[in-house]
């Protein structure tokens, strides 16, 4: 017997090698662009962290307490908007994956992705000349009210333009990202599991606490964590809608809100010059750590799902 | 022997013990009824006008609660907990109608007379102070700085779909991936302090142009396009490759002639989707391509206008006649919402005729 013969080999012809050339260029361009956009943007943030805090625009007491309250204040507003959009989100996406009539559910569907489609100007226009207008009396009712709750501490907001009219927008913006992830996430519970749970006499109520909630848990996580991701990151309906303020505070409907940091950045940037362009940069450098962060979460609880989904 | 039950006569043993199917739909319909009744009983005796909004939010928290009462008495507490659920399930998507529905009508009502009033889409705001003027610049500005982030965008995110499927093994593709993931996840204004910085480097500090602005939004665009294509690629089933191979085609021959052309529905849908994405950002744009009111079709140099901006910056600096400068804000929006539909509008319809009949 001879030798095994020896593997053979495709020819290298020209156009391949171009090809997967220019294919591997293309991912090469992404990760250098990532870089860039990092060294970038440290690049431009150290004068901030260096400088003498007298000489930021409101001279704080340092460069952290000047970041501080924008940092409560992002964080703040994603937290109350993720409260308003997670129960609603998951009372959707069931609605769509379980409860809808099936016919209608795909369309049903679409119609939430509207939401999505609505770029984030004219969220910020609406919530700011329609919405807080219109809940400027529930306000004011709560806080005449309720005002001994820690919350709504009067005085009460006069325009409406407070973080909770914010949070609602925000809520309203996620709704449809959340949504689209745990409706795909429902859909795939194992048919098996649903329908041995129903077999045993579950109402349908049981059979998603027993079989769909359970399977979908990592994706509904992860679903979150992106929607927050992205109410951490917006913009431009946080400046239309808040009257800021630079301080910490929960109270949630009166005039002195805390801004945040994206929306800071978007009202003082026009105009700002010398070092305070490089603060304003170092506070995105910032909000660009803690949405790496809240993404990285995001991926690793999908990650994990991989390693458990032996079931379908 | 079992002379007690021979008496009771049930109809049918499965429907024993339970609500009629329609009972829910009579419920809604009752508590509607007694809420509304009572605020209109309320509004004759105090004067005032009817309050419809609180007597609908009533009705539906009545009914919800009767729908609960009625299944526990008649059904028990398993069946009225999962009466509750569907209710607040339902509840919860008409919720999210409201927004949507209440958005749509104001950008219509407040846009449709000054998008239609005849200068809106045929002037710029040059030396406009007060009504009239248009967006004409503001359009072209986004026409143009989309443009150049999508001539920029497609080529990169598509051959990078290309290498993480047909070619990419091992740790730079799993780089890709994962950096991939990491761009979908920053933050729209962080992308546009990025250009900048960057921008700021070559040119000097103040720095504006459109082109800048292409820059900071191609960052948004290709892991969207890159996500999109990758996933559509994916699902060329590999026997059409397999079969191009074994006529002996190369492989790039292969990917261009078979792939592509087998997933082009799909692609082109996904890069419509992320131009009506980025279409709308404005926070990079407000930063690295700045605002104007002149017209500017040199994306290389100068500040140019976009819509969104356009939108923003008449909502937050009105004039001497502060009306005029909503309304045009509010037509703006409405141009904006009417692109970006008609983007999706566009990219259903090729999905929809142009995909292939896989499942034949």
């Amino acid at each position: 017997m001879t030798a095994a013969p020896a593997r053979i080999t495709a020819k290298k012809r020209l156009g391949d090698r171009l090809f997967s050339g220019g294919a591997l260029t293309a991912g090469g361009i992404i990760l250098v662009v990532l870089a860039g956009v990092a060294i970038f943007l440290v690049a431009q943030s150290l004068p901030a962290f260096l400088v003498d805090p007298s000489e930021i625009k409101g001279e704080p007491d340092s460069f952290w307490a000047y970041v501080g309250p924008l940092v409560f204040g992002t964080v703040w507003a994603a937290a109350l908007a993720l409260l308003i959009a997670v129960p609603i989100a998951l009372g959707i996406s069931l609605f769509i994956s379980h409860y809808a009539p099936r016919r209608l559910a795909q369309g049903l569907g679409y119609t939430i992705d509207l939401l999505a489609a609505v770029p984030s100007v004219v969220y910020g226009l609406w919530g700011a000349g329609v919405l807080a207008p219109a809940i400027q009396p529930f306000y004011a009712w709560l806080v005449a009210n309720l005002g001994w709750f820690p919350l709504f501490t009067p005085p009460v907001s006069g325009t409406g333009r407070t973080i909770l009219t914010v949070a609602i927008v925000l809520a309203v913006m996620i709704l449809p990202i959340i949504t689209a992830l745990c409706r795909e996430v429902f859909l795939q519970t194992p048919k098996l599991h649903e329908e041995a749970a129903l077999a045993l006499g579950a109402t349908r109520w049981e059979m998603i606490k027993m079989a769909v909630l359970p399977f979908g848990r990592p994706g509904i996580i992860s679903a979150v964590m992106l929607g927050l991701g992205r109410a951490l990151g917006e913009t431009m309906a946080v400046a239309m809608v808040l009257s800021p303020a630079l301080i910490i505070s929960f109270i949630i409907t009166g005039s002195q809100n805390p801004t945040t940091i994206p929306a800071n950045i978007a009202l003082n940037y026009p105009e700002a010059h010398g070092i305070d362009v490089n603060v304003l940069i170092a506070t995105g450098l910032i909000l660009f750590v803690i949405t790496f962060a809240v993404n990285s979460v995001a991926r690793w609880a999908v990650s994990r799902r991989k390693e458990f989904s032996g079931a379908n | 022997m079992t002379s007690a039950t021979a008496t009771r006569t049930v109809a049918n043993t499965y429907t024993a013990g339970k609500l009629p199917k329609w009972t829910p739909w009579v419920i809604l319909a009752v508590s509607l009824l007694i809420t509304l009744g009572a605020s209109a009983l309320m509004a004759v005796s105090s004067g005032d006008g009817m309050n419809w909004i609180l007597a609908i939010i009533a009705g539906v928290l009545l009914f919800v609660l009767a729908n609960w009462l009625l299944a526990l008495l008649v059904e028990g507490g398993r069946q009225a907990k999962n009466r509750l659920v569907t209710s607040l399930v339902t509840g919860a998507f008409v919720l999210a109608l409201i927004p949507l529905i209440w958005l749509t009508l104001t950008v219509l009502t407040n846009g449709f007379p000054t998008l239609t009033n005849g200068t809106f889409l045929s002037q710029s705001m040059r030396n406009v102070v007060g009504a009239g003027g248009g967006a004409l610049h503001a359009i072209v500005g986004t026409l143009i700085i989309t443009g150049f982030a999508a001539l920029m965008s497609i080529p990169v995110g598509l051959m990078t779909a290309i290498y993480l499927v047909e070619y990419g093994r091992g740790k730079i593709a799993r780089a890709i991936t994962f950096f991939v993931d990491v761009m979908t996840g920053i933050p729209s204004i962080v992308a546009g302090l990025a250009t900048y910085a960057l921008f700021a480097l070559l040119f000097g500090e103040g720095v504006r142009s459109g082109f800048a602005g292409s820059v900071a939004l191609s960052i948004l665009m290709i892991p969207v396009v890159v996500r999109s294509s990758e996933e559509i690629i994916r699902l060329v089933p590999n026997e059409l490759r397999e079969a191009s191979y074994a006529l002996g085609v190369p492989k790039w021959r292969t990917i261009v002639k078979v792939v592509l052309p087998t997933s082009i529905a799909g692609i082109t849908t996904g890069v419509m989707l992320s131009i009506s994405r980025v279409i709308g950002e404005t926070a990079p744009l407000l930063i690295v391509a700045g605002f104007t009111a002149s017209m500017n079709y040199n994306p290389f140099s100068e500040r140019m206008m976009s819509l969104p901006v356009f939108v923003y910056t008449q909502y937050v600096s009105p004039g001497t006649d502060a009306q005029a400068y909503i309304d045009r804000a509010w037509a703006g929006a409405l141009t904006l919402i009417l692109i970006v539909a008609l983007l999706n509008a566009v990219a259903r319809i090729v999905s929809h005729f142009f995909s292939p009949k896989l499942a034949r």
